[in-house]
């Protein structure tokens, strides 16, 4: 009773915001479970989505594997189907700290091989498929995988340098880290896009897949970089100093007493940046790649399917945010250890 | 001046005080000490509700604390306290500290507060810091600030919760100095310490506690010289002998 | 780095595309959908484009940091409240918002004004003057009061739906991040505080007011001012839903006239000004108002 009589009427303020709340939820909650749920169409038909109060999930039902797998062939949905669950596998078993030894890093690399061949196929019989068509769920796995397995020893590299006493390592560093971090994300995607071509000589290309993937991976190194510096930094001086007694090189230094450290601390607001990260591969919508977010943004661009952009979007948050919440759920964890 | 009835208080499923009685009289000066986890300090809190307890009574100079905020506003007006940590308003002066809670509370004018926060820095003896920040100050020049806000509220009964424990030795004499002359002035105490000598000098009586219970209270001749329960005379052994 | 340099020059006579900057000074060509503060027309420059992308982008991440520090303060606050409804409610919003892309955030918004909304026959009307519809939010300004002509408004000033999703998609995304500042630097302060204030007899309100603010703010300003510019930043997706900011009308620019290079490094050069001054005033407040 008592708990009752604070946390819900502690002051004549308290009460009022109780009784402001509940009537805004009286309101606004039957309306949108009779929207969302009650009067909603779950058949994928568009008749009578359109005849219908209620919100229309039909779509889903109707474009589920274009959303998932992109411009895939259909009959080999399969293959991504099973690198998805790999990927995500390979993800939730790295998150056990029990996990956490050197052949985590082969058990990686034979991962990403198997994801490799299944995705592009030409050997073992399976017909090749050009990442052109790759899209959806997976892409923007495969985008988050890779720009973090590549930014982070950059990032390492980074903070490193950031504190060197080589004052021209030193600038290069700050500069680059101060450049990216100081402009949108998109102005590094265009830089990718159209930039890069003109770098090279004419004739070669490089896919627009591989543009967008060094652009998230030279975006994510710097903020990585800061968050390292952080866990560098907070590591008690008397371990640098410890170190430098044993008279152990920069590297062995570095490698056996600092960075383990440093990182141990650093998980929680790594594990953020990979959230934030993972969330930003939406945007390569913007140049022209079918992630996740592009692929159901196109999905209700068919004719039959035009209006409901709504529930759309909302699917879409319903998605990444069920991703990211169990990602910050694992973060949190950690800072009770 | 304050009366503790049966009083009991848990922490989720730790029982620390267990029916404990305790008076304090007007002008009375009472030494709470014993082990830590003693409960002495979740006692002393209990006076100004900075815990609250779930059973008994506490009443302050008349005045039943109860869930009620006026009971509570009431009391905290007329109790004074001194933390362990000083617990100074470190973006302020140490004048605006002491002429804060006058000033918002009993609306006394700023002017007023002001000469009244100066004449308690002089009798502290620190009237020159009044235009200091607290990081500028010692230790206990700090706990010494923190008596005098204290006194700038005029309170009927001042409270301390063990109020040299965290300073260097050569700095606990200047702070117990000032408390053995509000002591002798008349003013109420009650005090959490482990500093015996003062217990000796200044108290009316002692009150020993164990376990969440009071387990021996007595006029400090007597709990010194002839303590009557043997875990009394273990805690003294253990606190006089060095 | 020659062997870059040389390809690049190599590709972009084969293109036909000139350097330089030289195109500034040529005619746009293009309209801009709407603009914050000045005049604009397609027989002008590409420099004065650019400048109206800029004002653009400067009038929505104003606005923006203004609505989202006081949303993102309340909901911080809220987050701390006794009250069970109250802090809860709190922690949902932060939770949500912060888990969702912005770009999902921003089409949600977009779609909910376009589709969501009735058009303008049939427009909302909250308050007196003021309509909501699907082709924007009007309402009166001191010389003039929207009227409905024929298909739309005429008169007023209008919220397009492309600001007014920007603006709330930013506003609402950035208060998420804001909150969680706000309650950190509020659990910062040390608890012994409050209980002193309150041992002083300081009410709840007089506590938080006096007391624990002042102190919250020394260690929310460093931090809320990083959001102030990853709001700013993140003005830059009006890209993708039809806002004219800088990175758009750069973009369109960049079409027109082939020039990638001059173009990105515009847009670098502009964010990284305003990321440099944010930073040298939070290095100034650091040592100035530093907690002493």
């Amino acid at each position: 009773m008592r708990w009752l009589r604070d946390n819900f009427f502690g002051g004549w303020a308290s009460g009022v915001f109780t009784v402001v709340l509940i009537l805004l939820l009286w309101k606004t909650l039957p309306p949108f479970i009779d929207w969302a749920f009650l009067d909603a169409i779950w058949k994928p038909d568009p008749k009578a989505c359109r005849a219908a109060e209620g919100a229309c999930w039909g779509f889903i039902a109707e474009k589920h594997r274009f959303i998932l797998f992109g411009t895939y062939p259909y009959e080999l949905h399969w293959r991504p189907a099973i690198a998805t669950v790999l990927l995500i596998g390979l993800w939730v078993f790295s998150a056990f700290r029990r996990f956490w030894r050197w052949w985590l890093a082969s058990v990686w690399l034979l991962g990403l091989t198997a994801i490799g061949v299944l995705m592009w196929g030409g050997v073992f019989g399976m017909r090749y498929v050009e990442n052109e068509r790759w899209g959806g769920m997976i892409l923007t796995l495969l985008l988050t995988t890779f720009g973090l397995a590549f930014a982070f020893p950059l990032s390492i590299l980074l903070a490193l340098g950031r504190r060197s006493d080589m004052p021209v390592i030193r600038a290069l560093c700050i500069g680059y880290i101060e450049l990216i971090r100081g402009v949108p994300l998109i102005s590094l995607l265009f830089m990718a896009s159209v930039m890069l071509p003109l770098f090279l000589p004419s004739g070669v290309s490089i896919d627009k897949l591989l543009r967008a993937q060094i652009a998230m991976i030279l975006f994510a190194a710097a903020y990585l970089a800061e968050v390292v510096r952080g866990g560098l930094q907070a590591i008690p001086r008397g371990q640098y100093d410890a170190a430098h007694a044993l008279a152990l090189p920069y590297w062995r230094r570095t490698c056996l007493i600092i960075l383990p450290q440093a990182l141990r601390i650093s998980v929680p607001p790594l594990v953020n940046t990979f959230i934030a990260f993972f969330k930003d591969t939406s945007l390569v919508l913007i140049i022209g790649l079918f992630d996740l977010l592009s692929t159901i943004k196109v999905s209700i661009q068919d004719r039959a399917w035009t209006g409901f952009g709504v529930e759309a979007y909302l699917f879409a948050s319903l998605v990444y945010f069920a991703f990211c919440t169990a990602m910050s759920r694992y973060s949190r964890s950690f800072e009770h250890r | 001046m304050i009366e503790m009835i049966k009083v009991s208080k848990w922490f989720a499923a730790f029982q620390a005080l267990k029916e404990v009685d305790l008076a304090v009289g007007r002008g009375e000066k009472v030494v709470v000490c014993g082990p830590s986890g003693s409960g002495k300090s979740t006692l002393i809190r209990l006076v100004n509700r900075l815990e609250a307890h779930q059973e008994g009574r506490v009443i302050v100079d008349g005045v039943e604390l109860t869930d009620d905020p006026r009971t509570i506003d009431t009391v905290r007006r007329e109790v004074g306290m001194v933390f362990q940590s000083f617990n100074l308003f470190p973006h302020l002066t140490v004048l605006e500290n002491l002429t804060l809670a006058p000033v918002w509370v009993k609306h006394v004018p700023r002017k007023e507060a002001e000469e009244t926060a100066r004449e308690l820095l002089a009798r502290v003896r620190i009237p020159e810091q009044a235009d200091k920040y607290p990081s500028q100050l010692s230790g206990g020049q700090q706990q010494r600030v923190a008596i005098a806000r204290a006194l700038c509220m005029r309170p009927k009964l001042m409270l301390f919760d063990e109020p040299t424990s965290a300073l260097d030795p050569e700095m606990i004499k200047e702070v117990l100095d000032v408390m053995v002359e509000l002591a002798r002035e008349g003013m109420t105490m009650m005090v959490v310490t482990h500093e015996m000598g003062f217990a000796k000098t200044v108290a009316d009586r002692v009150v020993f506690m164990d376990g969440g219970r009071v387990v021996e209270a007595a006029p400090p001749a007597e709990f010194f010289g002839a303590p009557k329960t043997d875990r009394a005379r273990l805690f003294l052994s253990q606190v006089l002998g060095h | 780095m020659w062997f870059f340099a040389s390809n690049t020059i190599a590709n972009l006579e084969e293109r036909k595309i000139a350097s330089g900057f030289g195109f500034l000074g040529r005619e746009a060509g293009f309209e801009i959908g709407e603009s914050a503060f000045l005049r604009y027309g397609a027989a002008d420059t590409y420099a004065r484009a650019l400048v109206v992308g800029l004002t653009n982008t400067l009038a929505v991440a104003l606005i923006g940091i203004v609505l989202a520090t006081g949303l993102g303060t309340t909901i911080g606050l809220s987050r701390l409240s006794r009250n069970f409804l109250l802090r809860n409610f709190a922690a949902a919003y932060v939770e949500f918002m912060r888990n969702v892309p912005l770009l999902v955030q921003l089409f949600f918004w977009y779609a909910v004004i376009t589709e969501g909304m009735p058009g303008p026959r049939e427009a909302l009307s909250p308050l007196p003057g003021v309509f909501i519809s699907n082709r924007g939010i009007f309402f009166p300004t001191f010389s003039s009061a929207p009227e409905l002509q024929g298909f739309n408004f005429t008169g007023g000033a209008v919220l397009t739906p492309e600001f007014a999703a920007l603006l709330i998609g930013l506003t609402t995304y950035t208060a998420a991040f804001i909150a969680e500042i706000v309650r950190a630097g509020v659990l910062a302060v040390d608890r012994g505080q409050t209980e002193a204030a309150h041992a002083l007899g300081l009410s709840r309100p007089q506590t938080t007011r006096l007391v624990v603010l002042p102190q919250a703010l020394r260690v929310i300003v460093p931090p809320m001012t990083s959001q102030y510019l990853n709001l700013t930043k993140n003005s830059s997706l009006a890209v993708a839903i039809g806002y004219p900011d800088l990175v758009s009308i750069a973009n369109t620019t960049m079409n027109q006239t082939g020039q990638a290079i001059e173009g990105i490094a515009t847009i670098m050069a502009v964010y990284l000004t305003i990321s440099l001054s944010i930073s040298a005033f939070m290095n100034w407040y650091n040592a100035h108002v530093a907690m002493r």
